[in-house]
């Protein structure tokens, strides 16, 4: 089991959506990144990521790992928020037949996945459809 | 830099070998290829392996190795790029054969996938993804590749029964290659009606879990004339990384880092992609492999599908793709992959490939690849 920092450093980026802009040419990289992915570029302001988007493409996983073995079949897809970013992520509170690629979706703080009965609760972004 | 000939080839059946250990495993495929190369003696010994730490709990693998085949003390390394590992392992050697620091170099690459249950194995496999970004979110290879599949279908209209005709042609080949996990046919409809994975992926789309290895030995192609060895020269290699994270790249239905690893390829062969006789590639799911003909300039961006559909990519087609049987019916012991592709290009460049021997095969080409494209590796092979 990891130790709790391994969590808690990734704080800024699952429960307030921080990101990178690069002073440079503006790309919104996230995570947050110490080099540009475009142009190299070292500089960067904190950023609030766009919070709705569209589905870019989506699958069902019904063969989950582990921890998400009492969430299975759940929906994942990658969302491009309105600023650019593309994010990974469980789409929820949609019927699976109802999605579509191009669909407008919005981000919501959920639970992601729990370790046992008694061990840390995992918390971060969903998707669910605007 | 020295030309760099394959003089010996070893690979052992593969599946789920219960009854053996990896060094086991590793120690048969490393002495069939030494045998196969009539040599006894090495200068270095390069092993691809992705994760036997998280499958039996063991690293170290390059020492360990190295003794159980008797090697020892030759230098030795263990190199990684998750289901790449094996060309990676291949690529390392031809370094070291080329750049004429060693004479002889055994190559390996091996993986110990069934010592773990099924979700272990499915958590080894996914540390090849974005542990914090991707994996975070209950995603899963067959769920990665599934994003690519849907997305494919959507922006090029691949349909589903495309995506099965590459495991039954991959089935068809493997049916000819006794050491193939799966050497059996299955057909459209059997895809098709088999358990759903990762929507619209089903089981029959996925390479398996399998135990294996595969061994090559590598020498300057003068030393190889010599030893009176029927000469296969590798003529480039090449290699390219990419974001690990799916929806960190430009395209989803693209896998760059295919692309660019055979452009350099092409460019050091001095071929183009209608030089090729017949390919390798990395069909870790069935939508893998039609992506991946794209971005190797086999067919044109968006014609994966409709190529495995008109037969081109057929053992009878213009250009045969997966005539081992492909990680979908020969197994894709992770490590062991890479490895294996350059075994199978060696022996039809030999006239040695029996039932699924390309007629008139001279120039052959492997493409491996890590996770969902973030690392890809690509060899050309001509027969000397």
């Amino acid at each position: 089991m990891p130790t709790p920092s391994r969590y808690w450093r990734e704080i800024p980026q699952r429960y307030r959506l921080e990101a990178a802009k690069c002073k440079g040419c503006g790309v919104v990289a996230f995570p947050p990144r110490q080099v540009c992915p475009d142009c190299k570029g070292r500089t960067f302001e904190t950023v609030t990521l766009a919070d709705a988007g569209k589905i870019l493409t989506y699958t069902i996983i019904r063969v989950p790992p582990h921890p998400f073995a009492d969430q299975a079949p759940y929906a994942v897809g990658i969302v491009e928020l309105d600023d650019g970013v593309r994010l990974t992520g469980q789409i929820v509170d949609c019927s699976f037949e109802d999605l579509k690629i191009g669909q407008r979706v919005k981000i919501e703080f959920r639970k992601v996945y729990q370790e046992g009965e008694a061990g840390v609760i995992y918390y971060g972004y969903k998707f669910v459809p605007a | 830099m020295r030309e760099v000939a394959i003089i010996g080839v070893g690979m052992n059946k593969w599946g789920e070998l219960w009854e053996k250990s990896l060094r086991q495993v590793f120690t048969e495929a490393a002495l069939l290829a030494l045998d196969d190369a009539g040599v006894d003696k090495i200068d270095s010994m390069i092993v691809g392996c992705m994760s036997s730490g998280l499958f039996i709990g063991q690293e170290h693998l390059s020492s360990l190795l190295a003794d159980y085949t008797g090697l020892a003390p030759v230098p030795a390394a263990r190199v990684e790029s998750a289901c790449a590992s094996g060309g990676l392992a291949l690529r390392t050697g031809w370094i070291e054969v080329a750049s004429g620091l060693s004479d002889v170099v055994l190559v390996g690459g091996v993986e110990k996938m069934t010592d773990v249950n099924g979700n272990e194995a499915t958590f080894a496999l996914g540390t090849a993804a974005d542990q914090e970004y991707e994996c975070y979110h209950g995603i899963t290879f067959p769920g990665l590749y599934a994003l690519m599949a849907r997305a494919h279908m959507e922006k090029y209209g691949t349909t589903r029964e495309q995506l099965a005709m590459v495991a039954v042609k991959n089935h068809a080949n493997g049916s000819l290659n006794p050491l193939a996990q799966y050497p059996f046919k299955v057909s459209v409809e059997a895809v098709l009606s088999s358990v759903m994975v990762a929507d619209p992926l089903r089981i029959l789309d996925c390479s398996p879990i399998t135990d294996g290895a595969a061994a090559l030995v590598l020498c300057p192609v003068e030393l190889a004339r010599k030893l009176k060895k029927p000469v296969v020269k590798i003529i480039a290699s090449g290699m390219a990384t990419d974001s690990i994270a799916l929806s960190s790249r430009k395209e989803i239905t693209w896998i760059e880092s295919t692309y660019l690893a055979a452009k350099k390829a092409y460019a050091m062969a001095g071929k183009k992609p209608e030089d090729i006789n017949l390919v390798e590639v990395h069909d870790c799911f069935t939508i893998a492999e039609i992506c991946v003909i794209e971005a190797l300039g086999l067919v044109e961006k968006g014609k994966g599908g409709q190529a495995v559909e008109s037969g081109l990519t057929a053992l009878q087609g213009k250009i045969p793709v997966n005539t081992s049987g492909g990680l979908k019916a020969k197994g894709h012991p992770v490590g062991a992959t890479g490895v294996a592709q350059a075994i199978e290009i060696t022996k039809q460049l030999r006239g040695d490939a029996g039932p699924r021997q390309v007629k008139g095969a001279r120039v052959g080409m492997t493409q491996n690849m890590g996770g969902s494209g973030g690392s890809s590796i690509v060899h050309i092979f001509e027969r000397g």
